[in-house]
């Protein structure tokens, strides 16, 4: 059923009786074109993209939960593309662009909200760091704006201009940055992959990788042994685990990263605003609540939960931020299961078996980039070619020296 | 949740007295080591789920390298030792 204003006109006038289940549950079949291990975010869009833009169809995607059940369910829900680097910026990019026309695109609302994003700077030395970082941006067509101390603050009056050690000098500026309703995203990809045929198999572990001659042939599962011509993970936090099934050696580290939500307020924070002297950043959901986060737990965790001592370092830079933080009281708080690249880049490539692809290390930048990533994976998967804006996204580079360190740490994967 | 780490110069203390620097598993190889052995230790980690050794800097104590061996998953540490005391397990190249 396509949803539309006359839709939901028809079915308030029969009661709401007649919407149906946005996807089917299907039992898995004994063989597939292209299996995808991984139902959230990524492993959804991949399988859409698969379907509508390369037309290959005969796609199950396997979920151990239940769909969007990992980090596409636990992120800040921020959308921007203002990255340095010619191999991330060009990326971000097209995930942008994609997100500003999904909604037509897979008919489904996912209350994409480009309401800006402020970078904030605090020195000299900052500024010139963002200023370098927007005119990045703008030789590759991406919007960016420097903004001084008082236009920040026209946008922003609550924050704490005339902090003692980092007042606020400014911002560079992303317009069309902003944020995403999260679980809409799996939801309107795994909706638009199931109506062009990818059965979606949740609550079905992937346990092993069956391999003969050196290539893929099914994957062993809890649901029983499922047949594939080509298999892509797309695992998030648990790359590991699987790629160790295909003794894959891997430059992940998994990490948590804690989120946390207030009580819904009136409308306040109006912008996405990323604080310079920390990691914290903040934006308003439309139910009201603040939304917030900031750095990962520093030690290598599968928990889906954090420590205590993150959270109080969160309240203290938000607080320090914005004043008025130190009223609202927090809702929820939870946390998710990071791949930490050695870079702090994402990895899109092909392995060294043929038939078995690879999408990974999104440490926790993995959410806006869903829709390049997806369309990108599935570009690769189909073709059997690398899509031309993650040419920089290999799984070799770091041998070949060729690292993309937008943060410019090193091999540290907790700093990144 | 690994709040409270024994070092073994300083007795109990909070977390936050330590700065950590990440997997102790990897040894560092000899300078004239071939590439793919320096890519290895560098870059490419085990990241296993469960039992995990990892190199803990009591920064705010006595500034020694310590390698904590915690579960990942439930948080529980079995121990601390002197960096200087890790036993690794495999063979160096």
């Amino acid at each position: 059923m396509r949803y539309s204003a006359y839709s939901i006109f028809k079915e308030a006038l029969s009661g709401n009786r007649m919407w149906k289940p946005a996807w089917r549950e299907p039992q898995p079949k004994p063989h597939y074109d292209v299996i995808i291990v991984g139902g959230g975010g990524h492993g959804l869009a991949t399988a859409y993209y698969l379907a509508k833009e390369f037309g290959i169809t005969n796609v199950a995607v396997l979920e151990k939960g239940y769909l969007g059940s990992g980090n596409v369910g636990r992120n800040t829900t921020i959308i921007r593309s203002n990255y340095l680097l010619e191999g991330n910026n060009p990326f971000y990019e097209f995930s942008l662009k994609l997100w500003e026309g999904l909604e037509r695109d897979f008919n489904y609302n996912a209350m994409v909200s480009q309401r800006g994003m402020l970078n904030l700077f605090h020195s000299d030395g900052q500024r010139d760091a963002y200023a370098r970082r927007g005119n990045g941006m703008r030789i590759h067509g991406v919007d960016a704006e420097l903004l001084d101390r008082e236009q920040v603050r026209r946008k922003a009056p609550y924050l704490n201009f005339d902090h003692a050690r980092f007042p606020i000098m400014g911002a560079l500026y992303q317009k069309r940055a902003g944020t995403v309703r999260h679980d809409a995203v799996a939801w309107g990809y795994g909706r638009g992959a199931d109506a062009r045929g990818v059965d979606l198999i949740q609550h079905c572990e992937v346990t092993g990788i069956r391999r003969e001659n050196g290539l893929v042939t099914g994957v062993e599962t809890t649901r029983g042994f499922i047949g594939c011509n080509k298999l892509a993970l797309a695992a998030a936090g648990n790359t590991t685990t699987v790629g160790r099934m295909a003794d894959l050696e891997l430059p992940i580290e998994s990490h948590v990263l804690q989120a946390f939500v207030s009580e819904g307020l009136k409308p306040v924070v109006d912008h996405v605003i990323t604080y310079g002297a920390g990691h914290f950043y903040i934006s308003q959901s439309d139910k009201g609540g603040l939304v917030f986060g900031a750095e990962i737990d520093f030690y290598s965790s599968y928990a889906q939960r954090g420590n205590l001592q993150t959270v109080e370092h969160t309240m203290e830079e938000g607080v320090s931020l914005i004043p008025g933080l130190s009223r609202a009281k927090v809702l929820r708080s939870w946390g998710g299961v990071m791949d930490m690249s050695m870079d702090g880049s994402p990895i899109i490539d092909r392995t060294p078996i043929d038939n078995l692809y690879l999408n990974c290390g999104w440490c926790y930048g993995g959410f806006k980039a869903t829709p390049a990533s997806g369309f990108c994976f599935a570009h690769l998967i189909a073709k059997n070619e690398t899509h031309h804006v993650t040419r920089f996204m290999r799984l070799d580079r770091f041998e070949r020296g060729y690292t993309i360190d937008e943060a410019g740490r090193g091999p540290q994967p907790n700093l990144h | 949740m690994a709040s409270l780490i024994t070092c073994p110069h300083c007795g109990t203390r909070p977390k936050e007295e330590f700065s950590i620097r990440g997997a102790a598993a990897p040894k560092r190889p000899s300078p004239t080591a071939k590439d793919e052995v320096w890519h290895a230790y560098v870059y490419v980690r085990d990241n296993p789920k469960g039992r995990y050794q990892e190199y803990w800097h009591h920064i705010a104590g006595c500034r020694r390298f310590l390698v904590v061996e915690r579960d990942n998953l439930t948080h529980e540490v079995f121990g601390v030792t002197d960096a200087s005391e890790f036993k690794w397990a495999g063979a160096a190249e």
